[in-house]
Parts: C-alpha cells; sequence; structure tokens
C-alpha cells in the first residue's frame, strides 16, 4: 500500500498508510494528525478539514463540486490549491500526496 | 425588498436612520389604532402538561416557556422518537414544520438550494414596519458577499491578535469577583465578559459598553419573533438609540480615515473598506441588520455558554473533579459545553419546492425548523446524549454552530474566550458553587440564564 504526508503549518510531518474506501479526511481523523477538526463528520458542511495540496499533486485529488468550492470561498486562509479533504476519495494514485494544512481550521 | 425599506434607502442620504425608525415607530401605532396592524401574540406563562399527555399533533415546542420549565427534554425525545419531522399547523407564529434528528437537520442545514434562510430566521416574523435585513438571512450568492465582507473580523489569524487582551480582561473581571459570598454570575460575569468583548470588536465607547448587552437582549426578544417580553414601545425606541450610536461610530470612523488615519481593525472599520457594504450607511435596514447580527450573535450565545458551563460542572460534580486534575480537557470541554448548553435553539428556513424528508411532505413555503437543542441530544447520532462528559470523544461534532454556508462565523472567537475563561477559572478557584436553582429566559429562541446566584472559593496557594 501506499503513503501519504500531511505537513503541519510548523513544518512536523505525518506519514500514513492509504487504506482502502476511506477520504483524505478519514486518513488524517485515524492516524491522529493534528489540525483536521471535521466537525460534521465528513458532509463537505463545516470547512474544518481544509488542506493546501501540493500543487503537483492538486489535478489528481479530483473535480471539486460546487459545494465544496462555496465552502472553500468561506475559510479565510483559502489558496489556489485548497481542498476539503473529506471530499477527496483517496486510491492508490495517490501514493506520495503531500497536502499542508493551515495555520487555523475555519 | 420591501417598499418602505425602499423608502428609506431613498431617503437615508437626508434623514437620519433615527428619524426613519421613529416614523416607522409612529406609522405602526397608527395602523394599530385604526385596526389594520397584525395581532401580535400575548404570553402568559402557566405550567405546561407532561408530553406524554398529549396528542402528538398537539404538540407545541414553539412555546417560550418550555425551556424555563425544564421540559424541552421530554417534548424533543417524544418528537424524535415519534415524528422526528413534525407538523405543529396552530402555533401563535402560524403553522411549522420541526425537524429533531441530527442527520435530518444536517440535511436541511447542508442544503440551502432546498431551504431557503429568507427572510427570517426566528420562528416568528420580525416586529411589522422594521424589516432589517441580515446576511444570516440572506441566501446565496447576496449572504457569501457580505459574510465575506466581515469574517475576517473574527477570524483564527486575528483571534490569535487579541488573546492576551482578551485574558486580560478576563483576568481583571475575575480577579474583582466576591470570594466565599453569593454573587449573580451571569450579571458578574457572563454578560461583563461578553460586553468587553463586543466593545472591542465594535472598537465601540469601553464604558458604554453594558448598552450593548442591553440592545442585543431587546433585539432578540419580540413577543412575535420568538415569544419573548419586549414590546413595540420598547423595541423601536431601542432600534433608534442603536440606529444613531452606529451611524455616529461609521461617520466618526469615516472622517477620521479620510484625514488620513490608519483603519482600525473593528468591525465597522472593515466594512467601511470592502467594496460590497462601504455604503452600507445608505442602506438603513442592512446597516442595521449587520450590526445586529454580530452584537446578538456575539452576546446570547457566548454569554449563555459561560453560565451554562458553571451550572453542568455543578450537575455532573465528578466532571470538575476531572476537569482540576487535567486542565488539558478545557478544549474538548468547551465543545461540549457549547452543546449541552446549544445557547441557540433552531434556525428557520422556509422551504423553496416540495421536499420529501424522513417520511414527511414538506410543501414549497412552508416553515421549517431545525432544532438544534434537539439534534444536539439525539441518541442515534450521540451516547448518552444528556450526560455532560468533559473528555466525550467527538465532542467537536455538534451542531450548535449549525453547518454549511450559514455555519457560525465566531465560532472559534466562542471556542477562545470559553477556555480563557476556565483556564483563568481554575487558576483561580477550587470551587465554584450553584446556589439554588437559576432563572432561564422566555424565549423559544435563546436558552439563556436571567441569573444565577453562585459562591467560588480560592485555591489554596502555597
Amino acid at each position: 500500500m501506499g503513503r501519504m504526508t500531511f505537513i503541519e503549518h510548523d513544518g512536523t510531518r505525518h506519514e500514513v498508510e492509504i487504506e482502502a474506501d476511506k477520504s483524505l479526511m478519514q486518513h488524517a481523523a485515524d492516524n491522529m494528525v493534528p489540525g483536521i477538526d471535521a466537525d460534521c463528520g465528513g458532509e463537505c458542511a463545516c470547512g474544518t478539514c481544509h488542506v493546501i495540496v501540493d500543487h503537483q499533486w492538486f489535478a489528481k485529488t479530483g473535480a471539486i463540486n460546487g459545494n465544496e468550492k462555496q465552502m472553500l470561498e468561506m475559510t479565510p486562509e483559502g489558496a489556489p490549491t485548497s481542498r476539503l479533504a473529506c471530499q477527496i476519495e483517496v486510491t492508490d494514485a495517490l501514493d506520495g500526496l503531500v497536502v499542508h494544512l493551515p495555520e487555523f481550521q475555519m | 425588498m420591501s417598499i418602505s425599506t425602499l423608502a428609506m434607502n431613498l431617503s437615508a442620504r437626508v434623514v437620519p436612520m433615527q428619524w426613519q425608525i421613529k416614523a416607522a415607530h409612529l406609522a405602526q401605532k397608527t395602523l394599530d389604532r385604526i385596526g389594520l396592524a397584525a395581532k401580535i401574540p400575548e404570553f402568559v406563562e402557566s405550567p405546561l402538561p407532561d408530553v406524554s399527555t398529549l396528542a402528538i399533533e398537539d404538540i407545541d415546542v414553539s412555546n417560550p416557556f418550555l425551556w424555563r420549565q425544564g421540559l424541552w427534554g421530554s417534548y424533543f425525545k417524544r418528537l424524535r422518537d415519534e415524528q422526528p419531522v413534525h407538523f405543529q399547523k396552530n402555533s401563535p407564529f402560524g403553522p411549522f414544520w420541526s425537524v429533531t434528528r441530527f442527520d435530518d437537520i444536517l440535511f436541511v442545514d447542508k442544503h440551502h438550494e432546498l431551504f431557503s434562510a429568507e427572510p427570517i430566521i426566528t420562528l416568528g416574523d420580525q416586529p411589522a414596519g422594521l424589516a432589517i435585513e441580515t446576511f444570516i438571512a440572506m441566501d446565496p450568492p447576496k449572504h457569501d458577499k457580505q459574510r465575506q465582507a466581515v469574517q475576517n473580523v473574527v477570524a483564527p489569524k486575528n483571534l490569535k491578535e487579541m488573546e492576551s487582551l482578551i485574558r486580560q480582561r478576563t483576568q481583571e473581571v475575575l480577579d474583582n469577583l466576591p470570594v466565599d459570598q453569593p454573587f449573580d454570575w451571569v450579571s458578574s460575569v457572563s454578560i461583563e465578559l461578553t460586553a468587553r468583548m463586543l466593545a472591542t470588536l465594535l472598537d465601540f465607547p469601553y464604558e458604554q459598553r453594558r448598552k450593548l448587552v442591553y440592545w442585543s437582549d431587546v433585539a432578540a426578544a419580540s413577543p412575535e419573533t420568538t415569544g419573548g417580553q419586549v414590546e413595540r414601545d420598547e423595541f423601536f425606541p431601542v432600534v433608534a438609540e442603536v440606529a444613531q450610536a452606529f451611524s455616529q461610530l461609521w461617520r466618526d470612523k469615516a472622517a477620521r480615515q479620510n484625514a488620513g488615519e490608519e483603519p482600525g481593525f473593528d468591525i465597522i472599520s472593515l466594512m467601511l473598506n470592502n467594496e460590497d457594504t462601504k455604503d452600507l450607511i445608505h442602506r438603513p435596514m442592512e446597516f442595521l441588520g449587520n450590526l445586529a447580527l454580530l452584537i446578538v450573535g456575539g452576546n446570547d450565545t457566548t454569554r449563555n455558554s459561560m453560565t451554562g458551563g458553571v451550572l453542568a460542572l455543578n450537575k455532573f460534580p465528578q466532571e470538575f473533579d476531572k476537569l482540576k486534575s487535567n486542565p488539558a480537557l478545557i478544549p474538548n470541554m468547551v465543545s461540549e459545553i457549547i452543546r449541552w448548553q446549544t445557547p441557540l435553539a433552531y434556525m428557520r428556513r422556509v422551504a423553496k419546492v416540495d421536499v420529501e424528508l424522513n417520511g414527511a411532505t414538506i410543501r414549497k413555503g412552508d416553515k421549517v425548523v431545525m432544532w438544534y437543542a434537539s439534534g444536539n441530544r439525539d441518541e442515534r447520532a450521540i451516547d448518552n446524549p444528556d450526560d455532560f462528559i468533559i473528555d466525550r470523544k467527538g465532542a467537536r461534532n455538534h451542531l450548535s454552530f449549525g453547518f454549511g454556508v450559514h455555519r457560525c462565523m465566531g465560532n472559534r472567537l466562542a471556542e477562545m474566550q470559553l477556555r480563557i475563561l476556565w483556564e483563568e477559572l481554575l487558576e483561580r478557584f477550587d470551587r465554584i458553587e450553584v446556589q439554588g436553582e437559576p432563572e432561564y429566559v422566555q424565549s423559544n429562541f435563546v436558552r439563556g440564564y436571567t441569573s444565577m446566584m453562585v459562591k467560588v472559593s480560592n485555591k489554596n496557594r502555597s
């Protein structure tokens, strides 16, 4: 199985192993990656699993639907490659993925 | 936009806002006198029946005494169990649907394309003749623009800058509390701290800060809106006073800025410097609406969670012991307090189309009330939901901030204020004992306390 890396705002790295049928948010939660709150439990309704995807990986994380776009627009920490981790479906194609955590979740 | 709002906007450049409001008050009085005004419901308290004696269709959770009489828990449990999407056709606020389970509430909150937040998020209407406009009660895209104009004032990045100021003001309040003798926690701590916070955010004259609290209390407590006790002859003059005070604050700031002063980091300065809101002063109902939203939003909510936390720890004393032996639990406890208290009972929507929800058919145009207070006690979503557990797993997964585009903008500020309060309380006091029963607010919207006597004892500092 592949691996993915979460990088905290202070530079701390967390490598996690890819598990089948889990969103990126669930990977963070199950591996105790700090800085992902996921208050709504993965419903694309709170904006607290915001991650900033490494440029080279952005296109591979899939399309952003209208709901996610709207929630991301409300995030003061938004960046061009922002995503909500609960909306990223993880497959082996994301082996090596690197995402950055914002300093604050909204 | 109503004709009266349009007229106000057109005349706003020449007629002071407070005069416009006085005129609206007078117009309503005249309508009353000639019998043309809408009837305002009157609420007189009497003991409510045990919910088990009622037919399901007669259950009316809009009753503003349900919270005060401690019956809301049993009423909502019956709705959750027997008819989770429930229709009440004869309430004093008109017919409405109640959505009471966690998952259904989340569904309604997420789907703004099915359920509109307009024209207002309370069960009843706003007082006639004064339809203020606020982004909590606007749908996208207008909502998004107005929210974006002000949300930075409470963005986490700026909160970091404010933390030491909030802590210092909290310390001052706590250091001046009487020790080993009863005092009213609501007035001395909860209201005082919230007033200080609001004055800071608005850059409002600090010595007049308690006015903000009074205005906020009046704004959310009209009988026709939430079943509260504020009469029209008190309401309108307060709105006029708010209009006058904030118009002046706005114009002073604009003048200082035009004279070359750097804009401050308060809400008024932010609005003055945003393309979408810089002319807000010329749209009185929006101007008042946005200010009212920020004041009410920052007042009733945090204040009642400050009181509710103390009450919860008194009802579950083993949790206070747990807290004292492990203060690192404070952030998790803060989320649990906000769930347990749920300071705002609900948000209201209006169906934009026919919607099937959990077996019920909601028709286009029907009022739909998402009862956060019930969803936060839904056994299907939360284990032992009536218990207050400071190290609860998943404590953040509560409904009190709402979900979707209207999710509470001040959530991080609220959490920070409560965290600082508890950090500073634990530094000082060994015991915080509630004396007798608190007094509860009359409202179907605000789950608040008007007073709660407590006695604090100092920690033995060695």
